[in-house]
């Protein structure tokens, strides 16, 4: 059994897949013809499949976006035509939870970064299941001050539950690890380019999203806390988490619509990881045509454009029904 | 202590709804307080010195020296996802606007602390968790821009459980930008100091509150990323007593100081003569 409900789906759809290999088998051993049964088993399949992955609940985007063999930040990263890894927070340790170095993505030099969970136990302890610790915070901040310093615009791959919630992180001082990367963000005078391509789990997956163009993945998901998080704050209960999902507009489309994500990039029936190849090379195109829109811009522009994007985010509606913008 | 006549009166009446009772019980040492003995006391036990959480406008007249102008009371919150579980969401900031006598979970305006003329943003945990949704960011937001073209420094007092669920993806793009306003005042070559306060976790203390250039927290209270009861599910074990208290951050090197709420008026003005080059 996996808590995955997406890997419990795909079982039935393994199980078809086997009896009409076996079918086709038989029929092509046998003189018996059993076309129309194939046929129908086919149709069967695809309809399957529709029913299941064609339209998916936001708990079941949440599923997806954690599904076990979907395309992680370094399944993107190895894809760039070059990558030097750097290490380490020049204070304490390194924390492979994040990792981030040199790259060269389409014959541009860049900085990149991301969040990196494991795909097996062994490396899920590893990377402490992608939730960064404030090592993996403060290298983070370091790289995207070297970024700007070199002049390299900065990509990252966004996919966390959320921050390491421990006792050694906070030992180490977790919020001020991820507040002063938030200004490094905010501060870098070169282009950034944001995609969130798995979870993106509340302050630990922002601090590596502040940017100026964010992309997101058809089923990925962004929120401001996971659902059995939210859940757990509001109703003292984390197995309403399906109930909080549907409640968090923590979906592409709904973040589209906010205005916090600027592109949605389309995912095969079934989810990313059943075409990864595909789906790497789409996304890469689209954060290289972003960095080639945004390399014509000075620092001082950027950091303008970057501060109206964010001061823009959150309207309020005042005590009548009319929205306002506030008066500067 | 008495609310001084400075502070808008309509929220002395307000305030009265709350703070009606006489008495008022130490949680700590079960000392039974009576309110204007606690009040003149700053809302310290006289017996034990536990502090209890402030009251927004009770902090304001504890700082200010005697004038107080608001600044985004007008801005008032919405329902930008529709949130209904139990209760409506408006219908809860509803509740809570009641019951504290504050519209948001923060007041930000301008005051003069020991002569020294701020920008002063208050949370209150009152009001919804001290929890940080748009209005909330978009206060501190509006506090430090104004700050900066006036070149002030800026005070904040923290109190917060973190962004605010019912505001979703919303709530936590306060963090950018908030972060984005306090960057850019801070990049000016102005001062920003912050007083941590019972209890500071979440997305506030991981945004606005651990980017000031010095960071004060009250005695005791509990300050952190993470919540303890999250923490504690997580490793499965008791988590000591002293994990996140103030004393313990100042040990980790996280603050700068740890104040006594009798001293902190008086810790406030010396802080900010370091930063005044008039």
């Amino acid at each position: 059994m996996s808590n995955n409900i997406i890997v419990e789906r795909e079982r039935s759809l393994v199980e078809l897949e086997r009896r009409i290999a076996e079918l086709r088998e038989a029929s092509a051993a046998q003189p018996l013809d059993m076309s129309s049964e194939i046929a129908a088993l086919e149709q069967k399949y695809q309809q399957i499949l529709h029913e299941l992955f064609g339209t998916l609940s936001p708990w079941e985007k949440v599923h997806m976006a954690r599904h076990p063999n979907r395309p992680t930040s370094l399944d993107y990263i190895s894809r760039f035509d070059r990558f030097d890894e750097l290490h380490g927070d020049r204070h304490f340790r390194d924390d492979p939870s994040i990792v981030g170095g040199f790259g060269t993505l389409r014959s541009r030099n860049v900085m990149v970064l991301g969040q990196q969970r494991g795909r097996d136990t062994k490396e899920n302890l590893r990377r402490n299941f992608g939730m960064p610790a404030p090592e993996g915070y403060r290298k983070a901040t370091r790289l995207a001050r070297l970024a700007s310093r070199l002049r390299l615009p900065i990509v990252t791959f966004v996919d966390t539950k959320g921050a390491d919630p421990g006792i050694s992180s906070e030992e180490h001082a977790q919020s001020e690890a991820i507040a002063i990367c938030l200004q490094a963000f905010t501060m870098a005078t070169v282009p950034i380019v944001a995609t969130i391509v798995g979870e993106g789990g509340s302050g630990g997956a922002l601090a590596l999203a502040i940017a100026d163009f964010v992309i997101m993945l058809e089923h990925s998901t962004y929120s401001v806390a996971s659902p059995e998080g939210c859940a757990a704050i509001l109703w003292s209960d984390a197995s309403k988490a399906e109930e909080a999902a549907a409640h968090l507009k923590l979906t592409a489309d709904d973040l589209q619509r906010f205005g916090i994500v600027d592109q949605i990039l389309p995912e095969p029936l079934g989810g990313a990881h059943r075409n990864a190849r595909d789906v790497v090379t789409q996304t890469l195109g689209a954060v290289d045509a972003a960095l080639a829109r945004l390399a014509s811009l000075t620092p001082e522009m950027l950091l303008d454009q970057r501060y109206r994007k964010y001061r823009r985010l959150g309207e309020w509606q005042a005590e009548g029904l009319e929205p306002v913008r506030t008066a500067r | 202590m008495p609310r001084p006549d400075w502070l808008p009166a309509r929220r002395t009446k307000e305030n009265h709804v709350s703070d009606e009772a006489l008495w008022s019980k130490c949680p700590k040492c079960g000392e039974v307080l009576y309110r204007r003995d606690l009040a003149a006391n700053l809302f310290v036990c006289t017996r034990c010195g536990y502090h209890f959480r402030m009251r927004a406008y009770d902090r304001i007249a504890s700082i200010a020296d005697g004038e107080f102008t608001e600044l985004g009371a007008d801005v008032l919150p919405g329902d930008p996802l529709d949130w209904s579980d139990r209760k409506s969401y408006p219908a809860k900031l509803k509740t809570d606007r009641e019951r504290s006598g504050l519209s948001e979970s923060v007041v930000c305006g301008f005051a003069s602390v020991g002569g020294h003329r701020v920008g002063l943003g208050v949370m209150d945990f009152h009001f919804r968790g001290g929890t940080m949704g748009q209005v909330t960011g978009e206060r501190i937001t509006l506090l430090f821009e104004a700050a900066r073209r006036e070149r002030i420094p800026c005070v904040i007092f923290a109190a917060s459980g973190g962004a605010r669920m019912e505001e979703g993806m919303l709530a936590l793009m306060q963090l950018a930008k908030t972060t984005a306003a306090v960057s850019r005042f801070m990049a000016d070559g102005n001062f920003y100091l912050v007083v941590l306060t019972d209890p500071t976790s979440g997305g506030v203390s991981a945004s606005f509150a651990f980017q000031a250039d010095v960071i004060v927290a009250e005695s005791k209270a509990m300050i952190g990323f993470a919540g303890r009861r999250v923490i504690e599910q997580t490793i499965r074990q008791r988590l000591p007593d002293q994990f996140q208290t103030a004393e313990f951050l100042l040990e980790k090197g996280a603050i700068d100081m740890v104040v006594e709420r009798s001293d902190l008026k008086d810790t406030l003005v010396r802080l900010l003569e370091y930063a005044d080059h008039e």
